[in-house]
Protein backbone atom coordinates (compact mmCIF):
# COMPACT_ATOMS: atom_id res chain seq x y z
CA UNK A 1 0.00 0.00 0.00
CA UNK A 2 2.41 2.21 0.66
CA UNK A 3 3.95 1.98 -2.38
CA UNK A 4 1.28 2.49 -3.92
CA UNK A 5 0.95 5.68 -2.41
CA UNK A 6 4.75 6.38 -2.88
CA UNK A 7 3.94 5.34 -6.73
CA UNK A 8 1.84 8.84 -7.25
CA UNK A 9 4.81 10.91 -5.47
CA UNK A 10 6.37 13.65 -7.21
CA UNK A 11 9.90 12.59 -7.51
CA UNK A 12 8.56 9.43 -8.78
CA UNK A 13 6.44 11.46 -11.74
CA UNK A 14 9.60 13.49 -12.09
CA UNK A 15 11.08 10.38 -13.32
CA UNK A 16 8.32 8.89 -15.14
CA UNK A 17 6.87 11.90 -16.81
CA UNK A 18 9.49 12.59 -19.50
CA UNK A 19 9.17 9.10 -20.41
CA UNK A 20 5.50 9.44 -20.91
CA UNK A 21 6.36 11.87 -23.62
CA UNK A 22 9.30 10.00 -25.53
CA UNK A 23 6.44 7.19 -25.23
CA UNK A 24 3.72 9.34 -27.23
CA UNK A 25 6.36 10.43 -29.10
CA UNK A 26 7.14 7.29 -30.46
CA UNK A 27 3.64 5.80 -30.59
CA UNK A 28 2.38 8.79 -32.69
CA UNK A 29 5.28 9.30 -34.83
CA UNK A 30 5.15 5.31 -35.51
CA UNK A 31 1.42 5.37 -35.85
CA UNK A 32 1.46 7.53 -38.40
CA UNK A 33 3.62 5.65 -40.55
CA UNK A 34 2.16 2.67 -39.97
CA UNK A 35 -1.80 4.09 -40.96
CA UNK A 36 0.20 5.06 -44.04
CA UNK A 37 2.06 2.15 -44.85
CA UNK A 38 -0.41 -0.45 -43.25
CA UNK A 39 -3.46 1.08 -45.50
CA UNK A 40 -1.66 0.70 -48.52
CA UNK A 41 -0.71 -2.50 -47.65
CA UNK A 42 -4.17 -3.48 -46.39
CA UNK A 43 -5.97 -2.42 -49.86
CA UNK A 44 -2.83 -3.82 -51.84
CA UNK A 45 -3.76 -7.20 -49.85
CA UNK A 46 -7.78 -6.87 -50.92
CA UNK A 47 -7.29 -5.62 -54.50
CA UNK A 48 -5.06 -8.26 -55.91
CA UNK A 49 -7.15 -10.94 -53.81
CA UNK A 50 -8.90 -13.70 -56.19
CA UNK A 51 -11.87 -11.71 -55.87
CA UNK A 52 -10.57 -8.53 -55.94
CA UNK A 53 -10.99 -5.55 -57.85
CA UNK A 54 -7.92 -6.57 -59.85
CA UNK A 55 -6.74 -10.41 -59.12
CA UNK A 56 -3.24 -11.10 -59.31
CA UNK A 57 -2.48 -14.63 -57.71
CA UNK A 58 1.70 -14.29 -58.14
CA UNK A 59 1.28 -10.83 -56.49
CA UNK A 60 -0.90 -11.22 -53.54
CA UNK A 61 0.67 -14.79 -52.46
CA UNK A 62 4.15 -13.31 -52.26
CA UNK A 63 3.29 -10.33 -50.71
CA UNK A 64 1.23 -12.11 -48.06
CA UNK A 65 3.92 -14.24 -47.96
CA UNK A 66 5.81 -11.29 -46.52
CA UNK A 67 3.34 -10.17 -45.01
CA UNK A 68 2.95 -13.19 -42.34
CA UNK A 69 6.11 -14.03 -42.42
CA UNK A 70 7.19 -10.39 -40.54
CA UNK A 71 3.87 -10.62 -38.64
CA UNK A 72 4.73 -14.15 -37.25
CA UNK A 73 8.65 -12.91 -35.93
CA UNK A 74 8.68 -11.53 -32.55
CA UNK A 75 8.72 -8.55 -32.17
CA UNK A 76 11.92 -8.29 -30.43
CA UNK A 77 13.43 -9.77 -33.52
CA UNK A 78 11.90 -7.17 -35.76
CA UNK A 79 13.32 -4.61 -33.34
CA UNK A 80 16.57 -6.07 -33.91
CA UNK A 81 16.70 -6.83 -37.34
CA UNK A 82 15.74 -3.22 -38.54
CA UNK A 83 18.35 -1.72 -36.31
CA UNK A 84 20.82 -1.69 -39.52
CA UNK A 85 18.00 0.37 -41.40
CA UNK A 86 17.31 2.84 -38.60
CA UNK A 87 20.93 3.52 -39.03
CA UNK A 88 21.04 3.37 -42.44
CA UNK A 89 18.10 6.22 -42.57
CA UNK A 90 18.57 8.40 -38.75
CA UNK A 91 22.34 7.52 -38.41
CA UNK A 92 21.32 6.18 -34.71
CA UNK A 93 20.46 3.06 -33.37
CA UNK A 94 19.65 3.97 -30.18
CA UNK A 95 16.53 6.46 -28.45
CA UNK A 96 13.28 7.21 -29.54
CA UNK A 97 13.68 8.13 -32.94
CA UNK A 98 15.78 5.06 -34.05
CA UNK A 99 13.17 2.65 -32.82
CA UNK A 100 10.35 4.37 -34.87
CA UNK A 101 11.09 2.40 -37.67
CA UNK A 102 11.62 -1.15 -36.11
CA UNK A 103 7.81 -0.11 -34.38
CA UNK A 104 6.20 0.91 -37.98
CA UNK A 105 7.58 -2.45 -39.57
CA UNK A 106 6.27 -4.18 -36.66
CA UNK A 107 2.66 -3.28 -36.71
CA UNK A 108 2.37 -2.80 -40.52
CA UNK A 109 1.55 -6.00 -41.66
CA UNK A 110 -0.86 -6.68 -38.37
CA UNK A 111 -2.48 -3.55 -39.45
CA UNK A 112 -2.21 -4.57 -43.14
CA UNK A 113 -4.07 -8.13 -42.10
CA UNK A 114 -7.14 -5.84 -39.85
CA UNK A 115 -7.61 -3.68 -42.74
CA UNK A 116 -7.41 -6.71 -45.04
CA UNK A 117 -10.87 -8.10 -42.85
CA UNK A 118 -12.30 -5.27 -42.44
CA UNK A 119 -12.67 -4.03 -45.88
CA UNK A 120 -13.55 -7.79 -47.18
CA UNK A 121 -16.47 -7.29 -44.54
CA UNK A 122 -18.08 -4.76 -47.09
CA UNK A 123 -20.54 -6.71 -48.90
CA UNK A 124 -20.01 -8.13 -52.57
CA UNK A 125 -23.15 -7.11 -53.82
CA UNK A 126 -22.74 -3.24 -52.98
CA UNK A 127 -19.31 -3.33 -55.05
CA UNK A 128 -21.02 -5.52 -58.35
CA UNK A 129 -24.07 -2.90 -57.65
CA UNK A 130 -21.38 0.01 -58.38
CA UNK A 131 -19.12 -2.27 -60.69
CA UNK A 132 -22.22 -1.90 -62.67
CA UNK A 133 -22.60 1.65 -62.76
CA UNK A 134 -19.46 1.86 -64.30
CA UNK A 135 -17.32 2.90 -61.47
CA UNK A 136 -13.87 3.09 -61.52
CA UNK A 137 -11.73 0.72 -59.38
CA UNK A 138 -10.23 4.64 -57.48
CA UNK A 139 -13.61 4.98 -56.69
CA UNK A 140 -14.71 2.14 -55.82
CA UNK A 141 -11.83 1.89 -53.24
CA UNK A 142 -12.15 5.57 -51.79
CA UNK A 143 -15.72 5.78 -51.96
CA UNK A 144 -17.35 2.01 -51.59
CA UNK A 145 -14.94 0.16 -49.36
CA UNK A 146 -13.54 2.51 -47.31
CA UNK A 147 -16.64 4.53 -45.97
CA UNK A 148 -18.68 1.63 -45.93
CA UNK A 149 -16.09 -0.80 -43.47
CA UNK A 150 -15.24 2.82 -41.53
CA UNK A 151 -16.40 1.66 -38.13
CA UNK A 152 -15.06 -1.51 -38.32
CA UNK A 153 -11.40 0.55 -39.80
CA UNK A 154 -11.18 2.41 -36.82
CA UNK A 155 -11.48 -0.51 -34.73
CA UNK A 156 -8.54 -2.51 -36.24
CA UNK A 157 -6.88 1.01 -36.07
CA UNK A 158 -7.01 1.49 -32.37
CA UNK A 159 -5.98 -2.15 -31.68
CA UNK A 160 -3.19 -1.51 -34.07
CA UNK A 161 -2.14 1.59 -32.11
CA UNK A 162 -2.47 -0.44 -28.68
CA UNK A 163 -0.09 -2.52 -29.86
CA UNK A 164 2.46 -0.18 -31.10
CA UNK A 165 2.16 1.03 -27.83
CA UNK A 166 2.88 -2.44 -26.21
CA UNK A 167 5.82 -2.78 -28.62
CA UNK A 168 7.43 0.50 -27.22
CA UNK A 169 7.67 -1.48 -23.87
CA UNK A 170 9.64 -3.91 -25.69
CA UNK A 171 11.56 -1.24 -27.51
CA UNK A 172 12.64 0.68 -24.22
CA UNK A 173 14.28 -2.16 -23.14
CA UNK A 174 16.50 -1.84 -26.46
CA UNK A 175 17.76 1.90 -25.59
CA UNK A 176 14.21 3.42 -27.23
CA UNK A 177 13.64 4.86 -24.22
CA UNK A 178 9.93 5.68 -23.03
CA UNK A 179 8.06 4.14 -20.36
CA UNK A 180 8.80 0.62 -20.74
CA UNK A 181 11.95 1.35 -20.46
CA UNK A 182 11.43 3.02 -17.35
CA UNK A 183 9.61 0.44 -16.06
CA UNK A 184 12.12 -2.14 -16.84
CA UNK A 185 15.60 -0.22 -15.62
CA UNK A 186 14.18 1.09 -11.95
CA UNK A 187 11.30 -1.41 -11.72
CA UNK A 188 12.90 -4.31 -12.33
CA UNK A 189 16.22 -3.65 -12.67
CA UNK A 190 16.55 -1.58 -8.93
CA UNK A 191 13.46 -3.10 -7.67
CA UNK A 192 11.82 0.40 -7.47
CA UNK A 193 8.00 -0.75 -7.31
CA UNK A 194 6.86 2.91 -7.13
CA UNK A 195 8.36 3.70 -10.86
CA UNK A 196 7.09 0.15 -11.81
CA UNK A 197 3.24 0.60 -10.70
CA UNK A 198 3.43 4.56 -12.08
CA UNK A 199 4.94 3.72 -15.69
CA UNK A 200 2.41 0.64 -15.82
CA UNK A 201 -1.14 2.19 -14.11
CA UNK A 202 0.20 5.14 -16.84
CA UNK A 203 0.51 2.55 -19.99
CA UNK A 204 -2.88 1.41 -18.56
CA UNK A 205 -4.28 4.59 -18.96
CA UNK A 206 -3.16 5.62 -22.39
CA UNK A 207 -4.20 1.92 -23.61
CA UNK A 208 -7.71 2.08 -22.27
CA UNK A 209 -7.60 6.01 -23.24
CA UNK A 210 -6.72 4.71 -27.31
CA UNK A 211 -9.29 1.58 -26.67
CA UNK A 212 -12.52 3.51 -25.46
CA UNK A 213 -11.94 6.65 -27.89
CA UNK A 214 -11.85 4.20 -30.87
CA UNK A 215 -15.11 1.65 -29.81
CA UNK A 216 -16.90 5.00 -29.19
CA UNK A 217 -15.78 6.93 -32.67
CA UNK A 218 -16.92 3.54 -34.21
CA UNK A 219 -20.12 3.31 -32.50
CA UNK A 220 -21.23 6.82 -33.54
CA UNK A 221 -20.72 6.31 -36.71
CA UNK A 222 -22.79 3.38 -36.76
CA UNK A 223 -25.42 5.07 -34.91
CA UNK A 224 -25.35 7.87 -37.49
CA UNK A 225 -25.97 5.09 -40.27
CA UNK A 226 -28.76 3.61 -38.13
CA UNK A 227 -26.41 -0.16 -38.21
CA UNK A 228 -27.36 -0.26 -34.19
CA UNK B 1 -40.74 -6.12 -87.86
CA UNK B 2 -38.49 -3.87 -86.16
CA UNK B 3 -35.21 -4.60 -85.17
CA UNK B 4 -34.96 -5.45 -81.29
CA UNK B 5 -33.61 -3.48 -79.15
CA UNK B 6 -32.17 -5.97 -76.90
CA UNK B 7 -30.29 -9.31 -79.12
CA UNK B 8 -28.88 -12.87 -77.61
CA UNK B 9 -27.41 -14.66 -80.11
CA UNK B 10 -26.71 -18.13 -78.96
CA UNK B 11 -24.87 -16.86 -75.53
CA UNK B 12 -23.14 -19.50 -73.67
CA UNK B 13 -21.56 -18.93 -70.67
CA UNK B 14 -19.54 -21.25 -68.84
CA UNK B 15 -17.81 -21.50 -65.04
CA UNK B 16 -14.53 -23.04 -64.03
CA UNK B 17 -13.57 -24.10 -61.24
CA UNK B 18 -10.34 -25.93 -60.82
CA UNK B 19 -10.55 -28.61 -63.84
CA UNK B 20 -14.62 -28.78 -63.99
CA UNK B 21 -16.77 -27.36 -66.08
CA UNK B 22 -20.24 -25.79 -65.10
CA UNK B 23 -22.29 -24.84 -68.39
CA UNK B 24 -25.17 -22.38 -67.13
CA UNK B 25 -26.02 -20.46 -70.27
CA UNK B 26 -26.59 -22.99 -73.00
CA UNK B 27 -26.72 -20.74 -76.24
CA UNK B 28 -29.32 -18.21 -75.40
CA UNK B 29 -31.12 -16.95 -78.59
CA UNK B 30 -33.63 -13.82 -77.45
CA UNK B 31 -35.09 -10.56 -78.75
CA UNK B 32 -36.74 -7.67 -76.78
CA UNK B 33 -38.43 -4.76 -77.65
CA UNK B 34 -37.78 -1.34 -77.15
CA UNK B 35 -40.21 -0.26 -74.40
CA UNK B 36 -41.09 -3.86 -73.63
CA UNK B 37 -41.54 -5.19 -69.84
CA UNK B 38 -39.49 -8.57 -70.66
CA UNK B 39 -39.77 -11.27 -67.87
CA UNK B 40 -37.51 -13.80 -67.76
CA UNK B 41 -38.52 -16.59 -65.43
CA UNK B 42 -37.23 -20.08 -64.01
CA UNK B 43 -35.91 -21.70 -61.22
CA UNK B 44 -33.38 -21.32 -58.65
CA UNK B 45 -30.34 -21.81 -60.08
CA UNK B 46 -31.71 -21.72 -63.91
CA UNK B 47 -29.26 -18.79 -64.37
CA UNK B 48 -31.13 -15.85 -64.77
CA UNK B 49 -28.70 -13.77 -62.74
CA UNK B 50 -25.90 -14.79 -64.67
CA UNK B 51 -27.96 -14.15 -67.34
CA UNK B 52 -28.56 -10.72 -66.53
CA UNK B 53 -24.88 -10.23 -65.43
CA UNK B 54 -23.50 -10.54 -69.07
CA UNK B 55 -26.05 -7.63 -70.58
CA UNK B 56 -24.06 -5.51 -67.78
CA UNK B 57 -21.38 -7.17 -68.26
CA UNK B 58 -20.58 -8.31 -64.29
CA UNK B 59 -19.72 -11.57 -66.20
CA UNK B 60 -17.89 -12.14 -69.93
CA UNK B 61 -19.77 -14.09 -71.85
CA UNK B 62 -18.11 -17.16 -73.20
CA UNK B 63 -19.64 -17.71 -76.65
CA UNK B 64 -22.60 -15.91 -79.04
CA UNK B 65 -23.23 -12.07 -78.73
CA UNK B 66 -25.30 -9.65 -76.94
CA UNK B 67 -25.99 -6.15 -78.71
CA UNK B 68 -27.82 -3.71 -76.53
CA UNK B 69 -29.06 -0.59 -78.69
CA UNK B 70 -26.14 0.12 -80.69
CA UNK B 71 -23.32 -1.63 -78.38
CA UNK B 72 -22.33 -4.91 -79.16
CA UNK B 73 -20.84 -5.10 -75.97
CA UNK B 74 -18.36 -7.77 -76.47
CA UNK B 75 -16.69 -5.88 -78.55
CA UNK B 76 -16.18 -2.55 -76.30
CA UNK B 77 -12.94 -0.48 -75.69
CA UNK B 78 -12.45 -0.13 -71.86
CA UNK B 79 -13.74 3.92 -71.90
CA UNK B 80 -17.15 2.69 -74.29
CA UNK B 81 -17.90 -0.29 -71.93
CA UNK B 82 -17.96 1.98 -69.31
CA UNK B 83 -20.18 4.14 -71.07
CA UNK B 84 -22.02 1.47 -71.47
CA UNK B 85 -22.41 0.74 -68.18
CA UNK B 86 -23.46 3.93 -67.20
CA UNK B 87 -26.54 3.23 -69.22
CA UNK B 88 -27.78 -0.08 -67.38
CA UNK B 89 -28.99 0.41 -64.65
CA UNK B 90 -30.20 -2.33 -62.28
CA UNK B 91 -31.99 -2.89 -59.16
CA UNK B 92 -31.35 -6.02 -56.91
CA UNK B 93 -32.77 -8.31 -54.08
CA UNK B 94 -30.93 -6.69 -51.54
CA UNK B 95 -31.19 -3.63 -52.80
CA UNK B 96 -27.19 -2.91 -52.30
CA UNK B 97 -27.47 0.69 -50.99
CA UNK B 98 -24.09 1.95 -49.50
CA UNK B 99 -25.03 2.21 -45.63
CA UNK B 100 -22.29 5.28 -45.73
CA UNK B 101 -24.40 7.32 -47.78
CA UNK B 102 -27.47 9.12 -47.16
CA UNK B 103 -30.83 8.42 -49.78
CA UNK B 104 -29.90 11.17 -51.35
CA UNK B 105 -26.11 10.74 -51.70
CA UNK B 106 -26.84 7.09 -52.94
CA UNK B 107 -29.16 8.56 -55.36
CA UNK B 108 -26.26 10.52 -56.65
CA UNK B 109 -23.80 8.18 -56.82
CA UNK B 110 -23.71 7.58 -60.16
CA UNK B 111 -23.50 11.26 -61.20
CA UNK B 112 -20.64 11.70 -58.68
CA UNK B 113 -18.36 9.12 -60.57
CA UNK B 114 -19.14 10.48 -64.00
CA UNK B 115 -18.10 14.28 -62.78
CA UNK B 116 -21.07 16.08 -63.23
CA UNK B 117 -21.70 19.37 -61.32
CA UNK B 118 -23.22 19.93 -57.86
CA UNK B 119 -25.85 21.95 -59.02
CA UNK B 120 -26.57 19.41 -61.87
CA UNK B 121 -26.32 16.68 -59.43
CA UNK B 122 -28.87 18.39 -56.74
CA UNK B 123 -32.01 19.29 -59.56
CA UNK B 124 -31.37 15.25 -61.09
CA UNK B 125 -31.34 13.66 -58.05
CA UNK B 126 -34.47 15.61 -56.79
CA UNK B 127 -36.32 15.01 -59.72
CA UNK B 128 -36.06 11.34 -59.52
CA UNK B 129 -36.34 11.24 -55.46
CA UNK B 130 -39.94 12.76 -56.31
CA UNK B 131 -40.35 9.94 -59.12
CA UNK B 132 -40.20 7.38 -56.52
CA UNK B 133 -42.05 9.51 -54.33
CA UNK B 134 -39.66 9.67 -51.63
CA UNK B 135 -38.30 13.33 -51.10
CA UNK B 136 -39.16 13.64 -47.83
CA UNK B 137 -36.89 10.74 -46.65
CA UNK B 138 -33.79 12.22 -48.62
CA UNK B 139 -31.23 12.79 -45.74
CA UNK B 140 -32.14 8.86 -43.83
CA UNK B 141 -30.12 6.48 -44.24
CA UNK B 142 -30.95 2.98 -45.49
CA UNK B 143 -30.68 1.93 -41.86
CA UNK B 144 -34.25 3.92 -41.54
CA UNK B 145 -36.02 2.61 -44.55
CA UNK B 146 -37.74 -0.36 -44.77
CA UNK B 147 -37.32 -2.67 -47.61
CA UNK B 148 -40.16 -1.37 -49.61
CA UNK B 149 -38.52 2.52 -49.56
CA UNK B 150 -35.14 1.01 -50.12
CA UNK B 151 -35.85 -0.09 -53.11
CA UNK B 152 -37.41 3.20 -54.36
CA UNK B 153 -34.71 4.86 -53.95
CA UNK B 154 -32.86 1.70 -55.41
CA UNK B 155 -34.98 2.36 -58.53
CA UNK B 156 -33.61 6.07 -58.32
CA UNK B 157 -30.31 5.20 -58.21
CA UNK B 158 -30.70 2.82 -61.22
CA UNK B 159 -32.64 5.41 -63.21
CA UNK B 160 -30.56 9.05 -62.33
CA UNK B 161 -27.71 8.58 -64.78
CA UNK B 162 -31.06 8.25 -67.80
CA UNK B 163 -30.47 4.87 -68.68
CA UNK B 164 -31.47 3.14 -71.57
CA UNK B 165 -32.55 -0.38 -70.12
CA UNK B 166 -33.17 -1.07 -66.32
CA UNK B 167 -32.76 -4.50 -65.07
CA UNK B 168 -34.28 -5.90 -62.53
CA UNK B 169 -32.82 -9.14 -60.36
CA UNK B 170 -36.04 -10.52 -58.12
CA UNK B 171 -36.38 -6.68 -57.37
CA UNK B 172 -39.29 -7.82 -55.02
CA UNK B 173 -38.06 -11.09 -53.87
CA UNK B 174 -37.40 -9.32 -50.60
CA UNK B 175 -40.77 -7.57 -49.86
CA UNK B 176 -44.36 -8.31 -48.30
CA UNK B 177 -47.20 -8.52 -50.79
CA UNK B 178 -48.19 -4.90 -50.55
CA UNK B 179 -44.52 -3.45 -51.02
CA UNK B 180 -43.89 -5.88 -54.03
CA UNK B 181 -46.85 -4.22 -55.71
CA UNK B 182 -45.71 -1.09 -55.03
CA UNK B 183 -42.45 -1.46 -56.27
CA UNK B 184 -44.23 -3.08 -59.69
CA UNK B 185 -46.49 -0.29 -60.31
CA UNK B 186 -43.52 2.34 -60.27
CA UNK B 187 -41.98 0.37 -62.69
CA UNK B 188 -44.50 -0.17 -64.85
CA UNK B 189 -45.21 3.60 -64.56
CA UNK B 190 -42.08 4.14 -65.15
CA UNK B 191 -41.98 2.14 -68.06
CA UNK B 192 -44.88 4.24 -69.54
CA UNK B 193 -43.86 7.63 -68.76
CA UNK B 194 -40.15 7.37 -70.21
CA UNK B 195 -40.34 4.56 -72.47
CA UNK B 196 -38.12 2.68 -70.80
CA UNK B 197 -37.36 -0.79 -71.79
CA UNK B 198 -37.34 -2.84 -68.69
CA UNK B 199 -35.89 -6.66 -68.37
CA UNK B 200 -37.45 -8.35 -64.75
CA UNK B 201 -36.20 -11.45 -63.72
CA UNK B 202 -38.08 -13.51 -61.36
CA UNK B 203 -38.99 -16.63 -59.89
CA UNK B 204 -42.46 -15.87 -59.03
CA UNK B 205 -45.27 -16.41 -61.91
CA UNK B 206 -47.23 -13.10 -60.41
CA UNK B 207 -44.67 -10.65 -60.97
CA UNK B 208 -44.61 -11.57 -64.54
CA UNK B 209 -48.06 -12.33 -64.96
CA UNK B 210 -48.87 -8.80 -63.41
CA UNK B 211 -45.98 -6.09 -64.92
CA UNK B 212 -44.98 -8.37 -67.76
CA UNK B 213 -45.71 -8.24 -71.68
CA UNK B 214 -43.78 -10.72 -72.95
CA UNK B 215 -41.72 -13.35 -71.21
CA UNK B 216 -39.14 -16.07 -71.49
CA UNK B 217 -38.87 -18.95 -69.49
CA UNK B 218 -35.24 -20.29 -69.05
CA UNK B 219 -34.82 -24.12 -68.03
CA UNK B 220 -30.95 -25.09 -66.86
CA UNK B 221 -29.44 -22.38 -69.05
CA UNK B 222 -32.03 -22.55 -72.08
CA UNK B 223 -35.18 -20.80 -72.82
CA UNK B 224 -37.51 -23.39 -73.49
CA UNK B 225 -40.54 -21.15 -74.42
CA UNK B 226 -40.63 -17.14 -74.77
CA UNK B 227 -43.92 -14.86 -76.49
CA UNK B 228 -46.80 -12.80 -74.70
CA UNK B 229 -47.13 -13.48 -71.27
CA UNK B 230 -51.39 -14.33 -72.16
CA UNK B 231 -50.35 -17.20 -74.51
CA UNK B 232 -47.64 -18.45 -72.59
CA UNK B 233 -49.80 -19.17 -69.68
CA UNK B 234 -53.27 -19.57 -71.35
CA UNK B 235 -51.08 -22.71 -73.35
CA UNK B 236 -48.05 -23.55 -71.36
CA UNK B 237 -46.01 -26.02 -73.48
CA UNK B 238 -43.03 -26.19 -71.79
CA UNK B 239 -42.64 -28.96 -68.37
CA UNK B 240 -41.18 -25.64 -66.57
CA UNK B 241 -43.85 -23.45 -67.37
CA UNK B 242 -46.36 -26.29 -66.06
CA UNK B 243 -44.90 -26.48 -63.20
CA UNK B 244 -45.30 -22.99 -62.59
CA UNK B 245 -48.24 -22.86 -62.92
CA UNK B 246 -49.43 -26.00 -61.18
CA UNK B 247 -47.23 -24.85 -58.46
CA UNK B 248 -49.28 -21.13 -57.87
CA UNK B 249 -52.57 -22.80 -58.33
CA UNK B 250 -52.13 -25.62 -56.05
CA UNK B 251 -50.11 -23.73 -53.14
CA UNK B 252 -53.58 -22.07 -51.67
CA UNK B 253 -55.75 -25.53 -52.49
CA UNK B 254 -53.44 -27.87 -50.97
CA UNK B 255 -52.87 -25.45 -47.91
CA UNK B 256 -56.69 -25.13 -47.01
CA UNK B 257 -57.35 -29.09 -47.79
CA UNK B 258 -54.30 -29.93 -45.27
CA UNK B 259 -55.85 -28.12 -42.59
CA UNK B 260 -59.17 -29.21 -43.60
CA UNK B 261 -57.92 -32.97 -43.33
CA UNK B 262 -56.42 -31.97 -39.54
CA UNK B 263 -53.16 -33.04 -40.56
N1 LIG C 1 -19.22 -17.21 -60.14
C1 LIG C 1 -19.72 -18.46 -60.30
N2 LIG C 1 -18.88 -19.51 -60.33
C2 LIG C 1 -19.37 -20.77 -60.51
N3 LIG C 1 -20.66 -21.06 -60.67
C3 LIG C 1 -21.54 -20.04 -60.66
C4 LIG C 1 -21.12 -18.70 -60.46
N4 LIG C 1 -22.21 -17.90 -60.48
C5 LIG C 1 -23.25 -18.73 -60.67
N5 LIG C 1 -22.86 -20.01 -60.78
C6 LIG C 1 -23.73 -21.17 -61.00
O1 LIG C 1 -24.57 -20.89 -62.09
C7 LIG C 1 -25.85 -21.45 -61.89
C8 LIG C 1 -26.89 -20.38 -62.13
O2 LIG C 1 -26.76 -19.36 -61.17
P1 LIG C 1 -27.66 -18.05 -61.16
O3 LIG C 1 -27.27 -17.24 -59.99
O4 LIG C 1 -27.59 -17.41 -62.48
O5 LIG C 1 -29.10 -18.69 -60.94
P2 LIG C 1 -30.48 -17.95 -60.75
O6 LIG C 1 -31.37 -18.44 -61.82
O7 LIG C 1 -30.28 -16.49 -60.65
O8 LIG C 1 -30.95 -18.54 -59.37
P3 LIG C 1 -31.72 -17.80 -58.15
O9 LIG C 1 -33.16 -17.77 -58.50
O10 LIG C 1 -31.46 -18.70 -56.99
O11 LIG C 1 -31.13 -16.45 -57.98
C9 LIG C 1 -25.86 -22.00 -60.49
O12 LIG C 1 -25.77 -23.40 -60.58
C10 LIG C 1 -24.65 -21.43 -59.83
O13 LIG C 1 -24.09 -22.34 -58.93
MG1 LIG D 1 -30.43 -15.05 -59.04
Amino acid sequence: METFILAFSKPVWEIVAPSILDTLYMTATATLITAVFGLICGLLLVVTDKDGLRPCRAFNAFFGGITNAVLSLPSMIVIILTLPISKLIIGITYGPKACIIALSVTCIPMFARLIETSLLEVSKGKIEAVKAMGAKDMDIILKVMVPEALPSLIRNFSVTIIALISVTAIAGSFGAGGLGDIAVRYGYQRFRSDILIAAVSTLLVLVEFIQITGAVWSKRILKKRHLI
Amino acid sequence: MSVPFIEFKNVIKTFRQQDKEFPVLKGIDLSIEEGDIFGIIGFSGAGKSTLIRCVNRLEKIDGGSIRVGNYDIENLSPPELNLYKQKIGIIFQQFNLLDSRTVFKNVSFPLEIVNKSKKEIKERVLELLELVDIVDKKDFYPGQLSGGQKQRVGIARALVNNPFVLLSDEATSALDPVSSLAVLDLLKNINKKLGLTIVLITHELDVVKYACNNVAILEEGKIVEKGKVRDIFLNPKSKTANLFININENFLRNDWADKGEGI
